[in-house]
């Protein structure tokens, strides 16, 4: 294959610390955002979800911080060039809104306990400080925008599954490879159209 | 470029199957989401339990023990149950206290003779930062093993509309499944009412385990019993007793002098029902004093203070845990929901009274 022109040209697929990064928050974030609504409703799980909750949401903060440093300072793989010009606009503008989410999620929720009045507990005996004062209005809109945002977030994560699948399995081009990793050719029209 | 988005003919079919498994993926994602949220399905939810809060219930009050008012005092611990919890509460001398009397009915207007049930709710703050929030009720035990039977209590003794008064059937079949309810029952017929906030002893219903140095978990229950003598007052009393008798007089007592209530807990044996809230305990158990809360001052919950605090009986200290009782776990929803709904309306200024203003500006207050 054309190895030397793939060093030449921007990489195929996401670095390996992005891959990783990606996955690992990819189940984090929906095993948040699932235990989320899970304790606004368990009869039986609540304390025991929160628990899990807040150290699981912080450890996304953490996490974000060190992807966003990732994907700002490294070369990431172009979106395919046969791609509608809207789509790659959409792409685009959903993936700096995912990253927007995955600040704005972890620290609503912050603000929404300090609001509230309530510990910040990572575990038992260890709490995060207050990041606000308490406060009713304050605490009310924290809670609704976690809420909506989370949502939204929820909703835009089965658009982007979505997309990702149709990517791989029917456009059959490389942006689902670019995150699994797995090295392809760039340009694959060739193999679309001799597929199988 | 030009077989980018539409396969060939022969592709179509295969195309077709892979675009339903991809759509069936979101669908199943979707459909997992909406179930956890409570939006499909039929289970009951911490929702549930504030179905039944009329739209008319005034914006900003507690969607249960709506009628309060807040407290300030101070725990002093006696040091007794520092080996068997290292809660630093337990050890030490002055704990800032804030809590919350409120009486049982939903109504935040109702005339306190309309229940016997009276509760004090409390918030310790230790030195470390660790917070203990309670919420204790003047009757010792719960009246079902689980939440849903408190639903199910209510559901059965719903008046039938052409008799006004509950089917015998339903109330039998209920008895038949939760049997425990018949024991609240006669409780709740024959239990003497209080005269005074100041005499009553509150307590918790749910076990705990206090977690000792060596992190062996010791079950326990607790309750404040006053120092103050429990005076009951008869059924005549009350039908002249003034609309706020219980409130006017705490009032008046700590204009005089602070009140007091030990904090006693009581330590489970091995085959107590620990997971139990409708099953009280031999009355021979090991019983000691952790300390003694002094409440020194009331203040109208429109004020903030205890308005603003979700007295949320899971979040304890270290050195405290919760047991494996499931009515204690569905507190904890409940009471969220009910702390969000009131400082929702508060937050976005649409209670009135609940925050000292003018009942009138709002059309949604009867």
């Amino acid at each position: 294959m054309n190895n030397k022109k793939l060093t030449q040209m921007p990489p195929s697929s996401f670095n390996i610390t992005a891959r990783i990064l990606h996955w690992l928050m990819a189940a984090m974030i929906l095993t948040m955002l699932f235990v989320g609504v899970g304790m606004m409703t368990s009869l039986t799980l609540r304390p025991w979800l929160l628990d899990l909750h807040i150290p699981l949401g912080v450890a996304v903060l953490l996490l974000v911080i060190v992807r966003l440093i990732n994907r700002l300072t490294r070369p990431v793989p172009k979106l395919p060039g046969e791609m509608p010009g809207w789509q790659k606009y959409m792409a685009t503008i959903l993936h700096w809104v995912f990253y927007a989410l995955m600040f704005a999620l972890p620290l609503s929720g912050w603000a929404q306990l300090s609001a509230g009045g309530f510990p910040v507990r990572l575990y038992p005996g260890f709490h995060l400080p207050a990041i606000l004062e308490q406060n009713p209005t304050s605490y009310a809109l924290l809670h609704d925008s976690h809420r909506i945002m989370a949502w939204a977030f929820f909703f835009m994560i089965v658009g982007h599954l979505s997309a990702a699948l149709i990517h791989g399995f029917i456009y059959r081009d490389n942006i689902l490879q670019s995150m699994i990793g797995q090295k392809k050719p760039t340009d694959k029209s060739e193999e679309i159209c001799s597929d199988q | 470029m030009k077989k980018y988005f539409f396969p060939a003919d022969s592709k179509k079919r295969k195309t077709g199957i892979r675009l339903a498994g991809i759509a069936l993926t979101a669908l199943l994602l979707v459909s997992a989401f909406a179930w956890s949220a409570g939006l499909i399905g039929q289970r009951n939810t911490t929702r549930t339990f504030l179905e039944n809060t009329p739209d008319s219930f005034p914006a900003g009050y507690r969607r249960a023990h709506g009628k309060g008012i807040c407290f300030e005092g101070t725990f002093h611990a006696s040091g007794n149950a520092v080996p068997l919890s290292i809660a630093q509460v337990f050890g030490q001398k002055d704990v800032p206290a804030v809590g919350r009397f409120s009486l049982g009915t939903g109504n935040p207007h109702a005339p306190d003779n309309s229940s016997r049930t009276v509760s004090m709710a409390l918030m310790l703050t230790s030195a470390d930062g660790e917070q203990w929030r309670m919420k204790l009720n003047n009757k010792p035990f719960f009246g079902t093993r689980d939440a849903v039977g408190f639903l199910k209590q209510i559901e059965a003794f719903k008046p039938d509309p052409t008799t006004g008064k509950p089917k015998p059937e339903k109330v039998a079949a209920f008895l038949k499944e939760y049997p425990e309810a018949k024991k609240s029952m006669e409780y709740d017929a024959k239990a003497p009412w209080t005269k005074s906030f100041a005499g009553s002893e509150y307590y918790v219903i749910n076990a705990f385990l206090l977690i000792d140095s060596n992190g062996k978990e010791h079950p326990v229950r607790w309750s404040m019993r006053p120092q103050a003598p429990f005076v009951s007052m008869s059924a005549e009393e009350r039908k002249k007793a003034g609309p706020n008798y219980l409130f006017d007089e705490l009032k008046k007592r700590l204009e005089k002098a602070p009140l007091y209530w030990d904090l006693v807990l009581t330590i489970a044996e091995p085959g107590d029902p620990v997971n139990d809230p409708s099953q009280q305990w031999p009355a021979n158990r090991k019983q000691i004093i952790a300390g003694t809360l002094e409440v020194n001052r009331v203040f109208d919950q429109a004020e903030g203070g205890c308005r603003d605090i979700n007295f949320d009986p899971t979040l304890v200290p270290k050195g405290i845990a919760l047991s494996d009782d499931p009515v204690l776990a569905a507190r904890a929803g409940i009471y969220s929901h009910s702390y969000n709904d009131r400082v929702r309306e508060i937050g976005y200024g649409k209670a009135t009274d609940a925050v000292g203003k003018p009942k009138k500006d709002n059309s949604q207050n009867k």
